[in-house]
């Protein structure tokens, strides 16, 4: 099985986190929204597949290159 | 005679009515839809106040003198204080000719009598308008003091560059210096409303001036106050429509510029891959960005110096790193009181009799043709780029050239992000979309050297 990790691209604030680890998620579904220059962000999945690791909460100050989740696919 | 019994309702009329149905339109929009709520809801209501006929809000003092060119005596007075006031209707008669308003508005005093005698340029009455004209006249209601010292004496657009600055962040363009031919591109849409409004004396036998079509094409810079300030410098009786145009297709940029850049870019071009991170720009860089920026531009420009320097000024009190206070003052406070001023007296110039023109529907269709040609040429230029770049760039950056910050950005981010998943463009978009403010002071500054 492949791996596909997301990463934070933009420093900001986890706002929202839409999906827990075990979710089955489709490409182009929101894992979380980011807020960050006053706007909200969401992080959408790259690929479809199942979340087995999430590395952010709500409210987390996030920086570029921090891991949000981790999809298997 | 005004007084206790006196009401607005003898001067409202239909185009009153249709203007407060804008002005409600336009609140209806800020509070219902959220779009742009900041800028269109203080704009709608000072639309509402001014329709208001009598409110004198928006009033102007006017004197009429005997124009005849000789001197003569008053035979008959033909207005009264009760009665709407059309341009060139005969306010007196001199038994050497008539005096003709030079303006609309109603009559506040006739200052001579019948069989008075009166000189060439002598004063035969007062007149109130709400109009913006080049003829001499005194602001007494609170809106046009403010919009007479405020934004025709050019302090208040200045001024909010002055908080836009403190508000915005170089690093992206910094990071990506090639961000700024994108910038610079997108200005091509100032320049073909510009001669698209020129082109109008061709088929119209009373088409734009010169100086209008540059308050026309500035409209394509997507920037508020720099509209604002060309206008009022070279046509401030355009200064409603130019500035509407520009607020109005601001909040529209969600839905004028996707089709845009959908018909010139193919998916796989959408979907150009670019990396989130951008090279980290240092504090010193910061510093001095807007130090040499300011020295560069206005040698080159001197014009654009009041718009630039205070951009600049601004952005400097958000870098030092020592001036958080002020930095802090100008991107909060200040900015909404400025915007307070400026967007309810923007408001309070669209009185019926000066909008309901026909120029101001070709003015309203050449901005959304600046605003559409802007688009344009920012994504060609990114997809030229293309062509002679190896590093790609997804075109679609292009489009946020046209400044409307942070909107175009935000219109960029979102469709990237439709075409891949995988792609966040925010920042790659927010160096064009600065530097497109830029450009669009720099046109201006342009606009004011050759015309002003």
């Amino acid at each position: 099985m492949a791996q596909e990790i997301i990463e934070v691209p933009i420093t900001g604030k986890i706002i929202s986190v839409n999906v827990k680890v075990g979710d089955e998620v489709k490409e182009g579904d929101t894992i979380c929204l980011l807020e960050s220059m006053k706007m909200e962000n969401p992080i959408l999945a790259p690929v479809g597949g199942v979340i087995t690791k999430l590395e952010i909460g709500m409210e987390q100050v996030v920086k570029p290159g921090d891991t949000i989740a981790i999809i298997d696919y | 005679m005004f007084g206790l019994f006196e009401t607005g309702f003898q001067f409202f009329y239909w185009g009153n009515l249709l203007m407060l149905l804008i002005g409600g339109a336009l609140i209806y929009l800020g509070i219902g839809k959220k779009m742009e709520p900041l800028l269109l809801v203080p704009i709608g209501f000072g639309i509402l106040l001014v329709n208001l006929p009598l409110g004198g809000l928006m009033d102007y003092e006017l004197q009429v003198t005997n124009t005849t060119g000789v001197p003569g005596k008053v035979i008959s007075i033909e207005v009264d204080e009760t009665s709407r006031i059309g341009e060139d209707d005969v306010v007196l008669k001199l038994d050497s000719g008539e005096v003709l308003a030079p303006i609309y508005g109603r009559l506040k005093e006739v200052t001579v009598s019948p069989g008075q005698e009166v000189e060439p340029g002598g004063v035969v009455a007062v007149m109130i308008t709400t109009a913006q004209t080049p003829l001499p006249t005194t602001p007494v209601g609170l809106l046009s003091r403010v919009f007479a010292f405020g934004i025709m004496w050019q302090i208040i657009p200045p001024l909010i560059f002055l908080c836009l600055g403190a508000l915005t962040d170089f690093g992206p363009m910094m990071a990506n210096p090639k961000t700024l031919l994108l910038g610079a591109a997108a200005q091509f849409g100032v320049y073909f409303a510009f001669f698209a409004a020129l082109a109008t004396n061709f088929f119209m036998p009373d088409g734009f001036s010169i100086a209008e079509a540059a308050s026309i094409g500035i409209i394509g810079g997507a920037e508020g106050p720099t509209t604002i300030y060309v206008t009022s410098l070279l046509a401030p009786h355009i200064i409603g429509a130019t500035a509407l145009a520009c607020y109005s297709y601001m909040a529209l940029v969600p839905i004028i510029q996707p089709p845009i850049i959908n018909l010139l870019t193919s998916k796989k071009e959408r979907a150009i891959y670019m990396k989130p991170q951008l090279r980290e720009v240092s504090p010193v860089e910061k510093i001095i960005f807007p130090l040499t920026a300011s020295v560069i531009v206005i040698l080159l420009v001197p014009m654009s110096a009041p718009l630039i320097g205070m951009f600049m000024v601004g952005n400097l009190f958000a870098t030092s790193g020592v001036t958080e206070r002020l930095s802090k003052t100008a991107s909060t406070a200040m900015i909404d009181i400025l915007t307070i001023f400026l967007t309810l007296a923007i408001g309070a110039t669209m009185s019926a009799e000066n909008f309901l023109l026909p120029k101001t529907l070709l003015i309203l269709f050449l901005g959304i043709v600046a605003f559409a040609t802007a688009t344009a040429a920012g994504v060609l230029m990114a997809k030229l780029m293309n062509l002679l770049s190896k590093e790609k760039i997804n075109p679609m950056i292009g489009a946020a050239g046209v400044s409307a910050v942070p909107m175009s950005a935000r219109v960029v981010q979102k469709m990237g992000q439709k075409a891949n998943p995988r792609n966040f463009l925010l920042m790659h978009a927010m160096g064009p979309n600065v530097a497109g403010a830029i450009g669009a002071a720099i046109a201006g500054g342009v606009f004011l050297g050759m015309i002003g």
